[in-house]
């Protein structure tokens, strides 16, 4: 099969509102830093694929707009999902391995300022059972949370460890939204603190990649996707363990996360009760950097934050700072659909 | 830099969604103050029933009636009820399994705080006084002594009077809307009765309305630049529906404008001329009305019409 890395990755500051700026100008100044990383050219990018959502944005195809940024006209080779970026980025993958193409530009955008994304993300569950009781995101999370706690998987304390040690590491990123000793604060919805869940902000990021001799032209040490899988749970939560998470064993399987150990895994919880299911689906030794970058718990803008996970694992192994590494993203209630990708870098 | 627009953008749909006959029976069930379950190809119960199995996919049609009492198996304090939620003071979020089924449905629990609530406490459905065949009709849960019953749950034939076939899940989000710094500066001018674009530093092309990039090149717009007032019409349509509340005589005119200085064709209503002599070339001029914000429409200018040369990059 071929051979496919990521040979570039940059995001935007993370911030809590960004009133000033339309997403395309969010947006722009991160495609032109991963250009700039290669030296490519728009009109050298062989597909582009985005990740964002109009229920975000207020209003129907507003990823349109963002187009404008990647210099769409001439008509060029795209796609887009109405997803996380993470996906985006499968799709292009496939298109590489394909052999139709040898470079892609993926990005994706949350720009969550203008709306409350508690309930704008209500809008994506079940309509006929579950949606007109308009649970949000922080309650359905919850739920998770004190499953885990009565079947002794983590406590209180724990989960406020796991805030602590993401922020922590989140001082060293300086793109992050929530860093340094951060209180847990108040109950949003009882198990979880504010400190257990993400913040609300808006954000952009952008990947390159590329095939074969074309990625070790672009870059030094090319992040290789060695594999790379997307499964989902029933669509019911009522009928899943909330405890544990077999989409995410199963897409880590197929992407041959479990061949050798990794040394570093970006992993997309945005609550902190859901490294707990993570961890444990993924079987990640204890000495296994988790989110050095701070993760979700960091710096959350939605349609970004998984392919955040992918970019900022692969930019270790650019750095040298990893050998194997594993990427996650999640969309959805509860973990409810979850992507592994497992990047390595040539031996040293 | 002046701040930019910002205006509040309320988004709501009354989302009409018509039901398979599981959902149907279930949801004409709740009106009826009955619960039903479906068997899976395991012989599990679901509660609330799909129609086809979550692990076979098999197509699911065999209904059974569970009781209205069960137990938590997780929930979640809520203490600040939003827009929308069951209860509109502090409440549980529990999934209850109820007495014959096997899993669990989402739902609200009434209760006194989060120390009276636990995994594993029995609850019963609390009816909505009014229901209408919906997942409301089941107002709230609330705690319940009994015990669970051991019975194995009754088959359904699914059949009621006058079944539901439909929901209307009605749906609002609100959101303040900012258009950015280059639509800002767009509207802003407008209300002066000035028409600014944004010229690309790379093409040197003027967009007009700008939206802040350039789609051939990729780089931001930032050379404000004075267009019009005056434009060519480069081609346009006659419209002879009328939409709702648009106090406009039919049939009217919808054109692209180029307007002079501009590399792109912006619309706008033509007036001032009979609809069948509007033609390409046509040279025109923004007309405002009293305190109004925008153009209201464009009206000929009197002038020769333009070449066609000097507009047929911009059709
Ligand atoms: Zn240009």
């Amino acid at each position: 099969m071929r051979e496919v890395a990521i040979v570039a990755f940059a995001q935007s500051d993370h911030l809590r509102t960004t009133d000033e700026l339309s997403e395309v100008d969010m947006v722009m100044p991160v495609l032109h830093q991963v250009l700039a990383q290669t030296g490519l050219k728009t009109s050298d990018i062989g597909f582009t694929c985005s990740g964002s959502s109009d229920y975000l944005a207020g209003r129907a195809f507003s990823f349109t707009m963002t187009l404008d940024g990647v210099g769409a006209w001439p008509p060029i080779s795209e796609s887009h999902v109405e997803m996380d970026g993470a996906w985006a980025m499968y799709e292009a993958w496939v298109k590489l391995l394909t052999g139709e193409v040898d470079t892609a530009l993926v990005y994706s955008y949350g720009k969550s300022s203008p709306g409350s994304v508690r309930d704008v993300l209500t809008r994506q569950l079940d309509p006929y059972y579950v949606a007109p009781l308009w649970p949000d995101s922080v309650a359905l999370a919850a739920l998770q949370a004190q499953a885990l706690i009565d079947a002794g998987e983590t406590d209180e304390p724990a989960l406020a460890g796991i805030a602590a040690r993401s922020r922590e590491s989140a001082s060293a990123n300086s793109h992050a939204q929530v860093k340094g000793s951060v209180p847990q604060g108040d109950y949003e919805v009882q198990p979880l603190r504010k400190g257990d869940c993400p913040p609300v902000g808006d954000g952009a990021v952008a990947v390159i990649l590329a095939a074969g001799d074309k990625a070790r032209e672009l870059c030094e040490r090319p992040a290789w996707i060695r594999g790379m899988d997307h499964r989902i749970e029933a669509h019911s939560l009522g009928v899943r363990d909330l405890t544990d998470s077999p989409s995410t064993r199963l897409a880590a399987e197929r992407a041959g996360a479990f061949e050798r150990p990794v040394d570093t895994a970006e992993l997309h919880a945005p609550f902190t009760s859901q490294e707990v299911v993570l961890r444990k689906a993924l079987q990640l030794a204890d000495d296994v950097t988790v989110n050095p970058s701070g993760g979700a718990l960091a710096a959350n803008p939605i349609m970004a934050a998984g392919l955040l996970r992918i970019g900022e694992a692969a930019a270790r192994i650019h750095r040298g700072e990893s050998d194997r590494a594993l990427a996650h993203a999640t969309s959805g209630p509860c973990l409810q659909q979850n992507l592994v990708a497992v990047l390595e870098g040539d031996a040293r | 830099m002046p701040e930019v627009l910002k205006a509040p953008l309320v988004v709501e749909f009354p989302f009409t969604r018509s039901l398979g006959p599981v959902q149907s029976a279930f949801l004409t069930g709740l009106r009826e103050r009955t619960v039903l379950g479906v068997k899976t190809t395991d012989g599990l119960v679901m509660v609330p029933p799909v129609e086809y199995d979550p692990v076979t996919a098999d197509e699911l049609r065999d209904l059974v009636e569970v009781e209205p009492t069960g137990t938590v198996t997780t929930w979640a304090w809520n203490p600040e009820p939003r827009r929308g939620q069951p209860l509109d003071t502090p409440f549980a979020w529990v999934l209850v399994k109820l007495d014959g089924a096997d899993t669990g449905l989402l739902h609200a629990l009434d209760a006194a705080g989060p120390d009276a609530v636990t995994t594993g406490m029995r609850v019963r459905v609390r009816w909505a006084a009014e229901r209408t065949g919906a997942i409301t009709d089941i107002a709230c849960f609330e705690p319940y002594e009994g015990a669970a019953a051991h019975t194995e749950p009754t088959a359904h034939d699914g059949q009621f009077d006058d079944a539901v076939s439909g929901i209307v899940a009605a749906a609002r989000l609100d959101y303040v809307y900012s258009p950015g710094r280059a639509q800002t500066a767009y509207i802003n001018a407008l209300a002066d009765r000035r028409t600014v674009g944004e010229r690309c530093p790379s093409c040197r092309k003027v967009y007009v309305p700008p939206r802040g990039a350039c789609p051939t090149c990729g780089v931001a717009t930032t050379d404000r630049v004075e267009v019009g007032p005056a434009g060519t019409v480069t081609t346009f349509c006659i419209v002879n529906v009328k939409a709702k509340n648009l106090d406009i005589e039919l049939p009217y005119v919808y054109a692209h404008i180029a307007l002079d200085g501009a590399d792109l064709a912006l619309h706008g209503r033509i007036a001032g001329i009979p609809y069948d002599q509007v033609r390409m070339g046509l040279r025109v001029e923004p007309v405002w009305t009293e305190g109004g914000r925008y153009p209201d429409h464009y009206r000929p200018t009197g002038e020769p019409d333009a070449d066609y040369d000097t507009y047929k990059e911009l059709v």
